[in-house]
């Protein structure tokens, strides 16, 4: 790990170039910027003596020195292919910047919307974790996805990140809000795609808000090189009566940390959180979730699922907090994990805060390799021992890729699973 | 000869369970393999089937003119050998008609036939699935997940249906059966009687014998067969149970 000062000198390098440009703002933006930027410095990265990172070293993170990602255009028939058959409203996002150009956003439903806006003119969010911090300094501007109240939006929405790297490693600080308004429906995916080889760092922070009797389907799907590193903080806050489903699919990079924090904030509000991840390689998977039951009367289903090869490793940290006035509260957590290496390895923590007393919650972990008995029994069958292993891998990874709705980003991703685990 | 087991030994979780077995089959025919708890007959059943977990230390098995032990279970299972599971493998996330097709098309592909799509497989497994009176339900859930143990006997039956072996063993396919299970599973085999096939009915009681009529019956007792005969054999076993056959049978061996 490099000196702090030596770490703390590139960032300001970067920040103070960012400062000469008309994308930095001016007045309370400005200001915000900095304020953020200087509470950047002053906490630093996490080592793993932080409970949030014992098992997540970001030492390579931080042995790098980042430039804010410039301004790129993407390969055409590169750009075609991040995107999905039949999913015909996408927003393209070249290195944190809202393209309006590439985009194709015309044939939106009346009272949906994504435009960009200054950091500064959406809601902060609230004090969580460094990398908001610098997220918050470096952000160009806000992705802003607005469904008015009522308003079904049938078809998916993609939000497409791209990642054109450069010849240093590159910092793309994209920030997403997401406000669905009361009653409306919306389906968005989220996807993170590399266009280019290079080191690039995203460091995305989304701030979900489904009002009450919302209903939000997300899906995130980060493919990125086995260069990225991927930082995600997301934060979502469901209403009254409203629904938030989130299919998180992490695919790639070389460290990807998901910290999703998802308050139920409305009696009767639900949310599932599900999420699949592969990791092969030297890969590091960590998934941190909150689920912070505030209000009565609010179910929350969660379930993830892990398949790792070579020397990956993963974390899983499920927190779910129930609070004094979340009586009746309905809580199911599971995770399980595939080894298919000896060298793999994963550490997972389930974490119950409970501080109400009519409450249910339940949570199990299963962690082991591809079971043998049903390798034999399909093998029993005449079918051959490397398609019963893919048979079986499907079968688990399939298990959260069916809870996505559309089909065409289900395919891709269990396609995706397919190539990184080359079965 | 169809199958030919020459003093076959096997360990399994260190500890010899077979210790010389001989029998031979002849195609069109079914064997009834009887015997006490511990004497072998699910270790023969799997040792046939090329379970991981069942050593052959010992002994050849021809089938076909195959060296049946050079092959994986999948070889195995490719070139007509059937084990109906004494536990059915529940496995979650695996449809059944989808498992059945891609068994049924690897076999196929083996023998060198065309593969079946999806709506000639379906006709195909409507038509078996009756055989065995079993609800069209079943061929869309889970394999074997959430069965009845009835319902997973006769899927291992209705799976035999479709895939046709040649040598099929049913490893004590008549435990936890109730008497209407039992007959529907048993009219299911019979149904399935073939000149050119043979059966190995693996069974710890008379009762199956009743609807499966068998052409030999043979009595396992500490890794051997120390007794075979007719069917008369087995109701001879039903009648006197199994005391009788074990002195001699140690007494054989002195």
């Amino acid at each position: 790990m490099p000196q702090l000062a030596e770490q703390q000198d590139t960032y300001q390098t970067a920040f103070d170039a960012f400062r000469r440009e008309p994308a930095f703002g001016a007045g309370a933006e400005a200001d915000a910027r900095t304020a953020a930027f200087d509470r950047f410095l002053a906490r630093g990265y996490p080592t793993t003596r932080d409970e949030a990172w014992r098992h997540t070293s970001i030492a390579p993170i931080a042995a790098l020195s980042f430039e804010r990602a410039a301004a790129a255009v993407p390969d055409a028939a590169a750009l075609a292919a991040v995107g999905f058959d039949g999913v015909s409203h996408v927003a393209v996002i070249v290195n944190g910047r809202l393209s309006e150009k590439l985009s194709s956003l015309a044939g939106l439903p009346t009272g949906v919307s994504v435009t960009s806006a200054p950091v500064g003119a959406v809601p902060e969010v609230a004090d969580l974790n460094v990398f908001v911090d610098l997220n918050s300094a470096f952000a160009e501007h806000a992705i802003v996805v607005d469904v008015a109240p009522k308003v079904v939006v049938e078809a998916p929405l993609h939000l497409a990140f791209v990642t054109v790297p450069g010849r240093t490693p590159a910092l793309v600080s994209p920030r997403l809000v997401v406000r669905a308004g009361d009653g409306a429906q919306v389906t968005i995916i989220e996807s993170y795609t590399d266009l280019g080889a290079g080191v690039t760092f995203t460091n995305v922070v989304a701030d979900i808000h489904a009002a009450p009797s919302a209903f939000v389907d997300h899906v995130k799907l980060e493919r990125q090189s086995s260069e990225a590193f991927h930082q995600a903080t997301t934060i979502v806050r469901t209403g009254r009566g409203g629904t938030f489903r989130s299919h998180n699919v992490t695919l790639g990079g070389r460290i990807a940390r998901n910290d999703i924090i998802s308050v139920l904030e409305g009696e009767g509000a639900e949310c599932t959180l599900n999420g699949l991840y592969v990791a092969t390689g030297e890969a590091l998977v960590d998934n941190h979730t909150t689920i912070d039951h505030a209000k009565a009367h609010c179910p929350s289903h969660e379930v993830y699922k892990g398949i790792l090869s070579g020397h990956a490793r993963a974390v899983f940290n499920g927190k779910i907090v129930v609070r004094p006035d979340a009586q009746k509260t309905d809580a199911k957590q599971t995770n399980k994990a595939l080894l298919l290496t000896d060298d793999a390895q994963i550490n997972t923590k389930p974490q119950l805060e409970i501080f109400a007393d009519d409450v249910k919650c339940t949570h199990g972990a299963a962690i082991g390799q591809l079971d043998e008995d049903a390798l034999f029994y399909l093998q029993a069958r005449g079918i051959s021992l490397a398609a019963a292993r893919t048979m079986l891998i499907h079968a688990f990874a399939g298990d959260v890729l069916n809870g996505i709705r559309t089909a065409s980003v289900r395919d891709a991703a269990m396609r995706l699973v397919e190539t990184q685990l080359s079965i | 000869m169809l199958l030919e087991i020459k003093d076959l030994r096997v360990r399994a979780e260190g500890k010899d369970i077979l210790k010389g077995l001989d029998l031979s089959v002849d195609a069109g025919q079914v064997h009834a393999i009887m015997g006490p708890n511990g004497s072998g007959k699910s270790t023969l059943a799997r040792a046939l089937s090329g379970h991981p977990g069942y050593e052959v230390t010992g002994g050849t098995i021809r089938y076909k003119g195959l060296d049946l032990l050079d092959l994986q279970p999948e070889e195995r299972a490719c070139e007509g050998v059937f084990m109906a599971f004494q536990y059915p493998v529940e496995i979650a996330g695996i449809n059944n008609a989808y498992f059945l097709k891609a068994a049924l098309n690897a076999v196929r592909k083996h023998r060198g036939e065309p593969e079946l799509d999806a709506v000639e497989f379906m006709r195909l497994a409507r038509d078996r699935a009756k055989l065995l009176e079993m609800d069209q339900t079943m061929l869309n859930r889970s394999v074997n997940e959430g069965f009845s143990g009835g319902e997973k006997k006769r899927n291992e039956i209705f799976q035999m249906a479709v895939l046709e072996p040649t040598l099929a063993i049913l490893d004590e396919t008549d435990s936890g059966l109730d008497i209407d299970a039992l007959r529907i599973v048993a009219s299911g085999v019979n149904a399935l009687r073939a000149p050119d096939r043979a059966i190995i009915v693996v069974t710890h009681y008379q009762r199956l014998l009743n609807y499966i009529v068998p052409d030999v019956v043979h009595v396992l007792s500490e890794g051997r067969i120390v007794r075979s005969g007719g069917r008369e054999l087995a109701l001879e076993l039903e009648e006197k149970g199994y005391g009788w056959i074990e002195p001699e049978a140690t007494g054989a061996r002195a």
